[in-house]
């Protein structure tokens, strides 16, 4: 099977509107066993490791994650937060229909609410995609927030 | 002049042993006082020196509410400046950190420095001649803080010209950031990449005192710690399957109230004390290949398990940081008014220990402590309702009760169970020393 440009597109702005949506299940159904979702905290930073991220978060911690959303006693989730993402055309880097490994680009706009408050992020969402038996699947996600190294208060959903 | 200003006896009558009034954490003149005597009287954190490791590195921060930069001079020592060109006020410098070369220039006029502040030129100059411009205030520089002490690359400065020496003030309590450092088999930190930096809608304080309430992590963070060990249990792995690093961090936030009384909390005078006397969150940490070698080798081996036995948890440092020594963090809690606390937490690397000591305190700080952390969510969500809260004119007293005596003596070093608020309460006799004692002796002069 080969991936058109439009197939990435398509999973990219589903992959959006199920977190929007908090369809979490169907969201981690999308990601490989072995993969990071990764919220670098400094501009440009090269290393997950050995210096502090935001966010670098295997499918144990991302599950952890979602699921303490919906807990009884999950006390900064009552009442809810709610996201939404506005995307730019996504930028298709690299298809490798023989590998089945693809890279995206996606600028996008963020907005998260909860009571009273609204705030906004801009952000670089870097996606390394791959094909496992005829499904698109997220091998790793790159999230670098415009002013990643500013004081924030709670962020409490997916960018 | 409003109620407190210049009146020491009822800044003294808002902690009242096992109660405080709530003036104190949302009171914006006694927020402005805590500025004035507070911060300005004790010894305040500033940054680490591997920070600023050349000549002309700078550093950009504020001691209480008050903007300072920390420098390396042209000597190598670090100096602690206002942020302030004594000509018409202009920050000298806005970036966090940065080289300034030799000397500082005020981009506004061009007046320069020497980088432990002295004024080295001004253009044009002759228009000051015969002006009696050498009398002005402005003729003397950028103005250094009252005292600064590098300890073991831990930088804290006193912004009083007079008053309580650095050893005085902290005394013992400086066995915490000792073993912090002694963890490195060169006995020395460097500062990993940047800090996390989180906002606060609560008082500076409702965040120090967090630090030693060991009865909060199984309630306020049942969702996060709890819901880690319920899906870990899901996973029915095979017994003795060891935790992954992730879960060795989270789970024992879940202990029972049992394991946390024996833990243990230390106090020491003028408001410093730590919990996990005897154990705690950090003492199962499966341990890293080659590292205790590494540390025989540094100190001898009854000396590298001495402080590898050691595993305090939270040590509060008065008035206003948190050190983890077991893992190399620290946390500042920079107050920004009554009611706003910006938090930034920074890791260390051990020197010469293996880099996956780095990796978990990294994994730590992001865990436990990042604005997108599962775990900070439902603390500030707890701070932030408590500043709500004590709008609330149907009580005015916070308790710290829990296991108070009559007569505490805050004076002397003490162990208790580890769930006393004792800690939260040796604050706040500090906090009235500091707070009155300039006060106390302007009103003596007067």
């Amino acid at each position: 099977m080969s991936v058109t440009r439009d197939d990435l597109i398509d999973f990219l702005y589903d992959e959006a509107r199920m977190l929007d949506e908090g369809r979490y299940d169907e969201w981690l159904a999308l990601w490989l066993k072995d993969g990071h979702y990764w919220m670098p905290l400094d501009y440009k930073q090269t290393d997950p490791i050995h210096v502090t991220s935001l966010m670098y978060e295997d499918i144990f911690m991302l599950k952890l994650r979602v699921e303490r959303l919906n807990g009884a006693r999950t006390f900064s989730q009552k009442p809810k937060s709610r996201c939404h993402h506005v995307l730019s055309r996504p930028f298709v880097d690299e298809i490798d229909n023989e590998a089945g490994r693809y890279v995206t680009t996606t600028f996008m706009h963020y907005v998260e609410t909860r009571l009273d408050e609204q705030f906004l992020l801009a952000l670089t969402a870097r996606h390394e995609l791959a094909l496992v038996d005829g499904r698109i699947m997220i091998a790793n996600k790159r999230v670098d927030l415009l002013n990643s190294d500013a004081a924030f208060g709670n962020i409490q959903l997916l960018p | 002049m409003g109620r407190y200003t210049d009146n020491p006896a009822a800044v003294a009558a808002l902690v009242r042993g096992s109660e405080v009034h709530r003036d104190v954490y949302i009171d914006p003149e006694v927020f402005k006082l805590e500025m004035k005597h507070l911060f300005a009287n004790s010894w305040v954190f500033v940054g680490h020196d591997s920070q600023t490791p050349n000549k002309g590195d700078y550093f950009t921060t504020q001691i209480g509410d008050q903007p300072v930069i920390m420098v390396r001079h042209t000597d190598n020592e670090i100096k602690v400046l206002y942020n302030r060109c004594p000509h018409k006020g202009t920050k000298i410098a806005i970036d966090r950190t940065g080289n300034t070369g030799k000397f500082f220039r005020c981009p506004y006029h061009a007046w320069s420095f020497k980088t432990d502040g002295c004024l080295l030129a001004i253009p044009l100059k002759k228009g000051y001649e015969n002006t009696g411009f050498e009398n002005a205030e402005g003729s003397r520089g950028m103005r250094a803080v009252g005292a600064v002490k590098n300890y073991r690359g831990f930088v804290f400065a006193r912004l009083a010209e007079e008053g309580i020496s650095f050893e005085e003030f902290f005394d013992g309590s400086l066995s915490s950031l000792d073993n912090m450092v002694d963890r490195s088999p060169a006995g020395r930190l460097e500062v990993a990449g940047p800090p996390l930096r989180y906002m606060h809608k609560c008082n500076w304080k409702m965040l120090v005192e967090n630090q030693t309430d060991t009865c909060h992590p199984m309630v306020a963070h049942e969702s996060s710690a709890g819901t880690a060990v319920k899906l870990w249990e899901e996973l029915d792995m095979p017994e003795g399957t060891p935790l992954p690093p992730a879960m060795e961090i989270i789970a024992p936030f879940m202990s029972a109230y049992e394991f946390f009384e024996k833990m243990g909390i230390r106090t020491w005078p003028n408001g410093h004390g730590h919990t996990g006397v005897h154990h705690s969150i950090h003492s199962n940490y499966s341990a890293i290949p080659g590292y205790f070698e590494k540390m025989v080798e540094a100190y001898g081996e009854e000396k590298a398990k001495s402080i590898l036995d050691e595993n305090r948890h939270n040590t509060v440092y008065f008035p206003n940081i948190m050190i983890k020594g077991p893992i190399q963090q620290l946390r500042v809690f920079i107050p920004l008014a009554a009611d706003k606390t910006l938090v930034e937490s920074y890791i260390y690397r051990l020197v010469d220990a293996p880099d996956e000591l780095t990796a978990r305190t990294a994994m730590y700080n992001r865990m436990i402590n990042a604005p997108t952390s599962i775990v900070g969510h439902d603390d500030l969500e707890m701070y932030e309702r408590a500043q709500e809260g004590l709008a609330a004119d149907g009580l005015e007293w916070v308790n710290v009760q829990r296991l108070y005596e009559e007569d505490e003596d805050f004076d002397t070093e003490k162990v208790e169970n580890g769930t006393t608020e004792r800690q939260m309460r040796n604050q706040f006799h500090a906090w009235v020393k500091f707070m009155t004692a300039d006060m106390a002796a302007k009103e003596a002069a007067e």
